[in-house]
């Protein structure tokens, strides 16, 4: 490919490019997060991922509906993460656990909703076309163009930003997430606000699962979600439980995925697997960067993380 | 939460304003709660006493509707209510001072307050209200700051603010003083005091028996999870109260035989450390000589370098020069903790769960944690759990330390008998030096005199003892001299006879000593280095 005549088409395009490479990772992203700043660690979201994706493919070919396949999805997402939530929040089970075993089950379940629809096509899910804006040269497509998953992932770190930092509810959740004893000790509900921050975690990973098999590549294939429910949860780490942060190491490690194939593609002589390597890498190392900018006292991950609660009574 | 049918009668005299009657509360098999009665009247300060285990926190719970009784009512102004939850509670005006402050660490002041707040109570007009009403009643916050960066003080200041926001008409103070210096005790006292006046109730717990007797105008002693008596505080001696609590009449301690002194045993020797991290203190110029057969208390107030004093004691940070630090004559400040250990040394740290001991674990194993380096209990890098079994059981047995089964976890006991039990695992190393940080601290009165009497008899052993603790009632107790840890300097130690209370808390505030004293002030300066500057 030849890179000497640079218009602004094609940075849109490769920005386009990015979006959509970013968008499943920003969906399943902020669903954990919120999950994790509740105080619940769910390693189950390859898992509530891939099953979102067969399941939504499923629905949406019974139906003819993009929308509805979806809803599927989240709600396969939803029903997956709440047998989470009764183990982990409701029976006190250990976290860790439970979450790799749902990532198992979550493929193994994927592999039998998908069974009867591999190989079949789909048409993506529709882009919106503004007459006027969405032909506008340069950034037309980038701002207009996209599906309605692009525009719900960005209205969700949005949402759920404003939630956390500027609601009761959502302090309420950051507390509950910083001390389970002393929230209760208040009478805050600490299992329920768990269990719902569960149940919206697991219809987010399952949106993303859908997104994957309706608009990224709109065809069903087994463990189809190849690791992204992994690099969310990292994302969120690194991201320092920052909704806005998600976004921008989701972006990055989108950015880095196509330039990688595109550096690939023209042959620089590095090897391949360093290159595919590079993604995790760049997004490792910016958000631990950012991370060590703004070190302070207190701790920047939910401090009941990954702690069981059982109440007495 | 609805009232419903007539109350019991109450006992005589007006309507309380809160009663509960024949409160039992199961746990199992255990009950913590038997038959409980307990009537609180508006304007009084009413006083909860009883040891550790005694049913007080149980009953407390109950009545902020974190606990349900298995039997029995609680009533307000005579009308039976349900509180099934602290939100019930807060809407009959129940309030909570927690002992064990129920904050976020993570979130700010302000954040922590808005969490028991109506919802449209938020920002800006929320901070209006901190502020004003810290500024009526001189508890001053600010808003912004995130807790973890707060003194315990400042801490309880949110606790009591939070509480007052809502304005209660039943404010429960669970061990309020327990963290508090004596000056921000009085500030507190005030504060009650005021409340009182305003025509509120107060259900004050504490194991502080002058306290009780200075505040309270009528208490109810708990043992055992039944009511032994009501009385009126002021007219009993600290002594007959204790006695009532525990049933039998406590000892006071003996003092320590004298003998066995060995000349200098510890020696602190122009100690200076930078401080630890953002929000420690730096300790400047210490210097200290403890005798073998001497107690020496280290009294001040929280935050101004005790843990930093007993983190460069116990090896947990190093001195820089190795001879700042010396042990029976020998250079340990370049040691770690368990070469001192090997020197003869014990320690025992402040805090009881997550650093004198595990909570999860079981108690051997707890034993094995600090005494593996002088105690035989591993061979050949392997454990003798047998030993470990065998040492956890004779600390259990001299101490008294009870809990449930042969070998509990250490985070079941109660806090009186795990602290027991650290104690006893150091004591009974036989260390030539021990040093001790908060001894008592929140551990009920018999308990307090056992450790306290364990550590004298140590000294009486001819042992060199370093006790730092906020209890001036203790340190005078059994220390033989006391010097005082202002912004990480220690004053010259003077012998206990020879201060008073004024004199070690004008120290401790950072005032000079004063030239007139009675008694015998020392002829030198009481401060070394002069107050820093901050």
């Amino acid at each position: 490919m030849s890179l000497d005549i640079v218009s602004l088409d094609i940075v849109q395009m490769v920005l386009v490019t990015v979006l959509t490479a970013a968008t499943p990772l920003i969906l399943a992203g902020i669903g954990e997060l919120v999950v994790e700043r509740s105080g619940v660690l769910n390693l189950g979201v390859e898992g509530m991922m891939v099953l979102g994706a067969a399941a939504g493919f499923a629905v949406a070919t019974q139906t003819g509906s993009t929308g509805l396949g979806a809803l599927g999805g989240a709600g396969a997402g939803l029903l997956l993460a709440a047998l989470f939530g009764v183990l982990t929040v409701g029976l006190a089970a250990n976290q860790v656990a439970s979450g790799l075993a749902l990532t198992i089950l979550g493929l193994g379940l994927s592999g039998l909703v998908g069974a009867g629809y591999v190989g079949m096509k789909r048409d993506p899910a529709p882009h919106l076309h503004l007459p006027g804006l969405t032909d506008l040269p340069g950034i037309g497509r980038l701002l207009f163009g996209h599906d309605a998953f692009v525009y719900a992932a960005l209205l969700l770190v949005v949402g759920v930003w404003w939630f956390l930092w500027r609601t009761r509810a959502g302090l309420i959740l950051r507390a509950v997430g910083d001390d389970h004893t002393a929230t209760h000790a208040l009478g805050l509900k600490v299992r329920k606000v768990r269990f719902l921050a569960v149940l919206f975690g697991g219809a987010c990973a399952g949106l993303a699962g859908a997104y994957l098999s309706l608009a990224y590549t709109p065809f069903w294939a087994p463990a189809m979600t190849a690791g992204r429910g992994w690099i969310a949860l990292a994302l969120v780490v690194f991201a320092s439980w920052q909704p806005l942060r998600v976004a921008a190491g989701a972006l990055l490690f989108g950015g880095a995925t196509v330039l990688q194939l595109h550096a690939q593609a023209a042959g620089l002589g590095l090897p391949g697997q360093l290159l595919s390597a590079l993604p995790y890498l760049a997004t490792i190392l910016a958000l631990v960067l950012l991370s060590l900018g703004r070190r302070r006292g207190g701790s920047l991950a939910p401090a009941a993380l990954g702690r069981v609660f059982a109440p007495s009574r | 939460m609805a009232a419903a049918s007539a109350a019991p009668a109450p006992r005589g005299g007006p309507t309380p304003l809160f009663g509960a009657y024949g409160i039992v509360k199961r746990f199992g098999a255990f009950t913590a709660n038997d038959g409980v009665d307990l009537e609180i009247r508006a304007g009084e300060i009413h006083a909860l006493l009883g040891e550790n285990g005694a049913g007080k926190s149980t009953l407390m719970k109950i009545l902020y509707g974190l606990l349900e009784p298995t039997e029995g009512v609680v009533t307000h102004q005579g009308d039976i209510v349900r509180l099934a939850n602290p939100e019930a509670a807060r809407a009959l005006g129940i309030g909570m001072v927690f002992q064990h402050f129920s904050l976020c660490e993570n979130l700010t002041v302000a954040e922590n307050i808005a969490l028991v707040m109506p919802a449209a109570l938020t920002g800006r007009a929320l901070a209006e209200r901190i502020a004003r009403l810290g500024a009526d009643y001189g508890l001053h916050l600010d808003p912004a700051r995130p807790v973890w960066s707060l003194s315990a003080g400042e801490r309880q200041r949110i606790e009591i603010v939070r509480c007052l926001l809502q304005n209660p008409k039943l404010v429960i103070l669970d061990e309020p003083t327990s963290v508090l210096t004596p000056g921000e005790a009085e500030a507190l006292f005030a504060v009650l005091e005021r409340l009182r006046d305003e025509g509120r109730a107060l259900l004050y717990i504490s194991h502080r028996l002058d306290e009780v007797r200075r505040l309270c105008t009528r208490a109810t002693i708990l043992r055992g999870g039944r009511v032994v008596g009501t009385c009126d505080p002021r007219a009993e001696s600290a002594r007959s109260l204790a006695a009532m609590m525990v049933g039998t009449g406590v000892s006071e301690v003996r003092p320590k035989s004298v003998g066995g002194s060995r000349g200098e045993r510890l020696v602190l020797d122009r100690l200076t450390l930078p401080a630890p991290g953002l929000h420690g203190t730096p300790l400047r110029d210490i210097a200290l000589r403890v005798a073998g057969g001497e107690i020496l208390g280290i009294a001040g107030i929280a935050g101004n370098g005790q843990a930093e004093l007993f983190d460069a004691l116990s090896g947990e940070s190093r001195a820089p020069a190795a001879g700042a630090v010396r042990f029976d004559g020998r250079a340990a400040g370049h040691l770690g903790i368990n070469a001192r250990r090997r020197l003869g040394a014990a320690f025992v740290p402040e805090e009881r769960n997550g650093h004198a001991a595990v909570p999860p674990m079981n108690l051997s194993e707890n034993a094995l944690l600090s005494r593996h380096a002088t105690a035989p209990l591993t061979r050949f890098g392997l454990l003798r759990l047998g030993a470990a079994r065998a040492l956890a059981r004779r600390v259990v047995d001299a101490f008294d330390v009870r809990g449930a089964g042969p070998d509990p976890a250490a985070g079941t006991l109660s806090g009186g008998n795990l602290q027991k039990f650290v104690v006893g695992r150091e004591i009974l190393a036989e260390p030539g030096i021990l040093v001790i940080n908060q001894p008592t601290w929140g551990v009920d009165a018999a308990a307090a005199a056992r450790i306290r009497q364990a550590v004298l008899d140590l000294a009486g052993r001819g042992s060199a003892v370093v006790v730092i603790s906020q209890d001036l009632d203790e340190l005078f107790e059994i220390a033989d001299s006391i010097a005082v840890l202002h912004a990480g300097a220690l004053s010259r130690p003077v012998p206990t006879g020879a201060t008073s209370r004024a004199a070690l808390g004008l120290l401790m505030g950072g005032v000079g000593e004063p030239e007139t004293q009675t008694g015998e002030p020392p002829a030198a300066p009481a401060i070394r280095t002069a107050a820093p500057v901050l």
